[in-house]
């Protein structure tokens, strides 16, 4: 019984990549924080709400910093989100779903990472390459599912608060309450402050930015293994105000003045989802889903003299059916998916407001021998309104060649309208003026992003001194047919937009060497080798503010856990990034010059974590404890109004040290 | 968007039900059949998957016992004892014969009863 509820609560939550995922549930009890199935046919790894832990603070944005899959980048002096990227490609580039459907889109692009507080999370699936078309044709180098906390499995209370140094606070509380045998229902609050202005690197402007977010999550699960019928439904409501700029701004007295230059960036969003899914009761591997999402994304900016509102409007929905053909060795999933988005998008009171929709229907198709080999092959054909007609092909291959070891390739091509505002919002906060070449195309004058992505990926489980040790090695390229180029080497005084023309790609290279050095001490590295190439009018340049070779270490360590579940955890992370390539400031004069390339440097965080019993624990940790600052962090920072002013080439942190404490209480 | 679901419902149930005469389209057994480890548990339900008709074969290493989905219309239960037991590994009522049992893999030679 207890099994059905588990197979049909899958079904809904999983099903994308139903079948695979199965294969993986069944370790749910290792204590891995990140795991990886030699059974799974695409290269996904699962990150669990353990794994979350590690990094304490505060959102999905800032729960990937252990992860060596992802890279994060240092949040800006502005906005002080963190950006991520896989296989060297910016979120804009990856696929975000929450509970498998689409979450981080459009308007939200730049902040919506920090939309979702850790706590909410109970593990993340990231999953490099192509990806599957269930979800749409958006994905070019990854997608990064992250499934929240089921109201059925919930606890009745959670408590987590947290406190740091650079004066951030956070609150977090869950309720849980199992309303029937069929119904749960969860409700999440979430607060977080920063009201403290700081200027460490003494330029005059904050390092962090002020800010205030209110987010709230209502979620309901219906699950009646009987009739098979399981159903989510979700409300969500976020409010989040961040104000920056010069510690002498007051958005009162010099809001779009020269008297200070400031900014405020405020954003309201509402989110309803719901699921609905039935499972056939004679056909355990046959069952049907509907998903139904709206959202309403309200963002109200400026930076200093430059204004930028975005408001979006979507829908999705997607009818998905997951049955077999002859039998459980031959799957397939299928559907239908409809989307609407409504943007209402002034940029500097130009309005550049627009309507995308689209409809398309999927088909994909799992082969497994239930041995060595598997396959997915995927494809989906779908109308936009701006993209037109188009196919999305995607293949993904496993073979287990021996013993312990997987190979894994895939292939997939991904088509995406650029939201270039909104992504590359982050240059409104410069004196860049900005300037689309384009006219012909049908997004902002610009055409659609094409790319194919191709990978490779080979891992090796082994015993090394009797202790596990895993070796993989991941080759991934991804090649543009068009890109909708964002050009900073132009001159320091603009930014350019326009069609790629001639060649952009990026490689990726990933090494990574996993052991238990001995019970309870685990180390994880990783090497990464990025060539990540595009033809700029002005010449062939690496991505800029992309490191070339990064390095990636982690070492955790527990204790024994003691009776009522007492135990010490620590960790520590390490990153080393190699020279990065900078925007041309050769237009500057030379004080508001930067080198052509940034120096190298290495970034240490830590933490240590301590369980008095199994209901309530207390964490400390630093990050960036060497204390390593990019110097410079603003151009121009004497004279925000004038002509060299940007605050948008961040390559370092910018914030030195930081120190955070908090706890946990369950109620069980 | 629950009368779209149910549509699509009745579409596939009436589909499914239609063919239908007396024999079971997806007719469950749970049978218990001899083998040792997860090699034995490929060879199973590759045998049992041989059989046109078997929709899912799942056989559980720590209790023995094969969990199968079958089209009673393409093939009987004995159908897929048979290709088991041909295969050398013994089910309850139809044995593997002697040649078969002994080409089993090391692992696999469980213990006759």
């Amino acid at each position: 019984m207890k099994k059905i509820t588990l197979f049909l609560m899958l079904v809904i939550s999983s099903i994308t990549y139903s079948q695979v995922k199965l294969d993986t549930v069944k370790i749910v009890n290792t204590k891995k924080g990140i795991r990886k199935s030699i059974k799974t046919i695409a290269n996904t790894s699962i990150v669990s709400s353990k794994e979350l832990l590690k990094a304490a603070c505060c959102n999905l944005a800032e729960s990937f910093e252990t992860n060596p899959s992802i890279d994060v980048n240092f949040s800006d002096a502005l906005t002080g989100t963190k950006q991520i990227k896989m296989l060297g490609l910016t979120s804009p580039y990856l696929m975000i779903t929450e509970e498998n459907i689409p979450s981080i889109r459009g308007a939200s692009q730049a902040y919506g990472l920090s939309f979702t507080p850790g706590t909410w999370v109970e593990s993340i699936q990231i999953t490099k390459g192509a990806g599957s078309v269930v979800n749409g044709y958006e994905s070019i180098s990854g997608q990064i599912n992250t499934e929240l906390i089921k109201p059925m499995k919930d606890v009745p209370f959670f408590l987590n608060l947290y406190g740091a140094s650079d004066s951030r606070f956070e609150l977090n509380t869950h309720f849980n309450n199992k309303v029937s045998n069929h119904w749960a229902t969860s409700l999440y609050l979430h607060g977080n402050e920063r009201s403290v202005k700081n200027d460490m690197n003494h330029d005059g402007f904050l390092d962090n930015p002020l800010g205030k977010q209110v987010n709230m999550v209502n979620r309901w699960q219906y699950s009646n293994p009987e009739t098979g019928w399981v159903s989510f439904i979700n409300f969500k409501y976020m409010q989040d105000d961040k104000q920056t700029g010069q510690l002498d701004f007051d958005k009162n007295r010099d809001k779009l003045t020269t008297n200070y230059w400031g900014s405020e960036i405020n954003t309201n969003r509402f989110d309803f989802t719901s699921k609905v899914g039935y499972l056939f009761k004679d056909m355990p591997y046959q069952s049907i889903g509907f998903q139904n999402a709206y959202s309403n994304h309200n963002q109200d900016s400026y930076f200093g003299l430059n204004q930028y509102t975005i408001k979006q409007q979507s829908y999705y929905s997607n009818l998905i059916f997951n049955s077999i053909i002859n039998n459980t060795m031959h799957k397939f999933v299928t559907g239908l998916n409809f989307t609407y988005d409504k943007y209402a998008e002034f940029v500097n009171l130009e309005d550049v407001s627009r309507i995308d929709n689209s409809v398309g229907g999927f088909f994909e198709y799992t082969y497994d021998n239930n041995d060595k080999f598997s396959l997915i092959l995927g494809g989906r054909v779908d109308y936009h309104n701006r993209l037109g007609v188009f196919a999305t092909p995607r293949i993904h291959v496993r073979y287990n060649p021996w013993e312990k070891a997987v190979l894994r390739f895939s292939a997939g091509r991904g088509k995406r309208a650029a939201n270039i505002y909104a992504e590359n919002q982050n240059l409104f906060a410069s004196s860049r003026t900005f300037s689309v070449l384009d006219t012909n195309g049908k997004i902002y004058g610009l055409n659609p992003e094409i790319a194919w992505n191709y990978g490779f990926s080979f891992t090796q489980n082994f015993l090394m001194f009797g202790k596990a040790a895993d070796i993989t090695l991941d080759v991934y390229r991804t090649d543009f047919q068009n890109q909708a180029i964002v050009d900073l080497f132009q001159s320091a005084q603009e930014v350019l937009f326009y069609n790629l023309k001639g060649k952009s790609y990026a490689n990726s290279f990933q090494l990574d060497f996993n052991y238990e050095i001995i019970k309870h001490l685990n180390l994880r590295t990783a090497y990464k080798y990025y060539d990540i190439s595009t033809d700029y009018l002005s010449g062939t340049y690496q991505r800029p503010l992309q490191a070339k070779h990064r390095f990636f270490g982690n070492l955790e360590y527990e204790t024994h856990i003691k009776s009522k579940g007492k135990q010490w955890k620590f960790d520590y992370t390490l990153n080393w990034l190699g020279k990065q390539q900078l925007p041309n400031t050769s237009s500057n004069p030379i004080v508001d010059r930067l080198p052509e390339f940034s120096p190298s440097f290495a970034v240490m965080n830590m933490q240590i974590t301590k369980t008095f019993s199994s209901v309530f624990e207390l964490y400390i940790g630093g990050e960036n404890i060497g204390n390593y600052r990019q110097d410079k962090a603003i151009l121009g920072a004497n004279n925000p109004f004038g002509p060299t002013f940007d605050t948008s080439i961040i390559y370092a942190p910018v914030f030195g040290q930081m120190y955070y404490a908090g706890l946990r209480y369950k109620l069980k | 968007m629950k009368n779209v679901v149910l549509g699509m419902l009745l579409l596939i149930v009436t589909f499914s039900t239609q063919a239908q005469e007396k024999k079971n389209k997806n007719a469950k057994y749970t049978i218990e059949v001899n083998g040792n480890c997860e090699q034995c548990q490929r060879r199973i339900q590759k045998a049992a998957y041989s059989v046109i008709g078997v929709k899912s074969a799942i056989w559980n290493v720590e209790t023995h016992q094969l969990s199968l989905i079958l089209n009673e219309e393409k093939s009987s239960l004995l159908d897929v004892k048979n290709a088991i037991a041909k295969a050398g590994h013994d089910v309850n009522d139809v044995k593997a014969t002697k040649e078969a049992y002994e080409k089993l893999p090391n692992c696999c030679l469980y213990e006759r009863k």
